[in-house]
Order: C-alpha cells, then structure tokens, then sequence
C-alpha cells in the first residue's frame, strides 16, 4: 500500500503541474468573445469600469456616457500605429460631437505625463481615461494597441477594429450607431 | 567634570548616529538597482535588458524620481502608479501569479516530506548489512578447537 502511495502522489503532482500550465495558457490566450459576439450579431454589453480622467479631473465610468454613442479607443503614446489613427479620432470626435456623442480614451501602460503630451501633440478634443492596473484593456480582451470598440447609445459594443482604425471601419461603425 | 564631558560626548555621538541610521534605513535608490527589479511594460522584458524607446522611457522616469530624492520603494510605488502592476518584474501574487509562489514553496515541502521518508530507510539499510557482516563467532567444540590448531601448525614456520 506504501509503495504504492509514492507514485501515486508523483502522478497527482504531475497532473497538477500540467492542469496549472493549462490554465495559465488559457488565462493568457486572446479573449476573442466579445469579436466572436460582434460576429454573430448580438451586440454584448460593453465592460465598464470606475477610471481617472487623464486630466486629472477624478473618475469616470462608460456608464457615465450612457445614451451617447461612444468609440472606445484603447491606445498609448509609446505606440506608433496610435499616432496614425490620432487623426482620423479627432475627426470622428468632431462628427460624433454633433450627435451627442464622443470617443473615449483609454490609455494603456502609459505615464500621465507622456499621454498628456500626445493629447497636445496631436489636438485631441476627446477625454481620456487611465486604465492603469490594465483590468479594463483585459475585460476587452486588449493586449496589443491600438484597439477601438463602437459602442451605442444603450452601452452594446456594434463593432470592433483591432488594430490601426481605417476611415471606412468608423463610417461603417458610425453609421451603426446612428451617427 | 569627566562625567559632563563622556556625557556630552556620548550625546554628540548619538545625535551623529541619528541621521547616519536613517540613511542606512532608506539608502539612496539607483537606476542599476531598480532595473532588474521592474519591467519595460511594452517589450514584457526586466527592464535591465530592454532596449527600446519606451524602456528608455522608463528610465528618464526613474532617474527623474531618483534625483526628487525618492527611495527605491517609493520609486517603484510611483511606477506601479503610473503603470500598474504589470510594471514589477515579482509577480505580485494575485490571479495566476500566485503560482510563481506557491509551486516552489510547494516543491521545497514534497522534498522535504521525502527526505524524511527516504533518510530513515537509507539509514537503515545501511546498519543492516553491517551487522550482517560481523556475526557473532559461532563457538568450537574441543575436537574442532584441536583440529584446528593442528592445522595451523602445519602451516606455521
């Protein structure tokens, strides 16, 4: 019975070992439900969290923009693409404004200061929040930049560009959320 | 008047040694120290080998909060601040984190648990083939004891 227990528990370490690699592997792969969702159709309720507004002026929710059509845009200064797409975000903000909507920054591992100065850098109009503990980006299933969700005026994400925003994306997007 | 004067010293020595513990409490932070202990947030890398603009970055930041006369933890607060947690290069314990922690603590107790199983069975075998090896002499009768010293005499010079 003895002899036995030692292979025993050298299995069930074994087993536990390559369960826990499993679930780390799980926790780290993209989580594409939110695309797969979109894709299908239904449109899923956008994760929202409490943020600080990079200007410093206290916290924010999505649910604080309820009844406005948003574009969430995750991006950062540290990244290249962001600053293509800089642009092209402005000039939704200033369409979406006449609607009464806007787009929301989310920025993403960056220090205030260096986000700050892009928002001057590149005019900027739209307010931005800091997901510093990256919780928000995670339940978005964010880990590359830049990333950008249409969410409409009762808070359901209609579409998703994951990468560089093209104008033809936001038209399409936009006109979704009756914008 | 020698009492006054070992007590003044005594005095004057302490309050030298004030200052001097504080700094030894909280020494000055550096960059090289903090680097390995934090990551480049971008590349996923210790920012001591990271080689790219944004850990170039990071470094302006730290040596920004080194020169504001910051200690080494309260530089790597204001990391996690700007940052969060995904800035320390430690796994900070919580989610799948945890795991860095607790598989080693738990490989050191399935080795020790097994120490103390198998150190007492080596021990064991070891004393048994000992005492194997030196039997009590089994005792000669007085025909055997003759035969032998016969023998021995034939041999014997």
């Amino acid at each position: 019975m003895r002899r036995r227990a030692v292979p025993f528990a050298a299995i069930l370490a074994a087993a536990a070992l390559v369960g826990l690699l499993v679930y780390g592997v799980a926790q780290r792969s993209d989580n594409r439900t939110l695309d797969q969702a979109v894709a299908k159709g239904s449109a899923p309720v956008a994760p929202d969290r409490s943020l600080p507004v990079l200007d410093g002026s206290g916290q924010r929710t999505l649910a604080s923009f309820r009844g406005k059509p948003v574009v969430l845009n995750f991006w950062a200064s540290w990244c290249t693409p962001c600053r293509q797409e800089a642009p092209l975000l402005e000039k939704a903000q200033q369409r979406l404004r006449a609607h009464g909507g806007t787009v929301v920054g989310i920025t993403y591992r960056d220090t205030t200061g260096d986000a700050q100065a892009f928002v001057r850098k590149f005019g900027l109009t739209y307010p931005s929040l800091r997901d510093v503990d990256g919780k928000l980006a995670e339940s978005y299933g964010t880990r590359a930049l830049p990333e950008t969700f249409v969410i409409d005026r009762d808070g359901h994400i209609r579409a998703i560009s994951r990468g560089v925003v093209s104008q033809r994306f936001l038209n399409s997007a936009l006109r979704e959320v009756g914008v | 008047m020698t009492r006054r004067l070992v007590a003044a010293l005594l005095a004057a020595l302490a309050l030298g040694a004030a200052p001097a513990a504080a700094l030894a409490a909280a020494p000055r932070a550096s960059l090289t120290d903090i680097e390995d202990e934090v990551m480049c947030v971008v590349c996923n890398v210790p920012l001591n080998v990271a080689e790219s603009p944004q850990a170039d970055r990071e470094r302006v930041l730290i040596k920004q909060l080194i020169a504001q006369g910051k200690t080494k933890q309260q530089v790597k607060q204001a990391l996690v601040a700007q940052y969060g947690d995904a800035v320390l290069a430690t796994p900070h314990g919580s989610g799948f984190d945890w795991a860095a922690w607790a598989i080693p603590a738990a490989l050191i107790a399935a080795v020790l648990a097994a120490l103390a199983i198998v150190v007492p069975r080596w021990r064991r075998r070891e004393e048994q083939p000992q005492a194997a090896a030196a039997p009590a002499a089994p005792a000669l009768d007085a025909a055997d004891a003759r035969r032998l010293d016969e023998d021995l005499a034939r041999y014997e010079p």
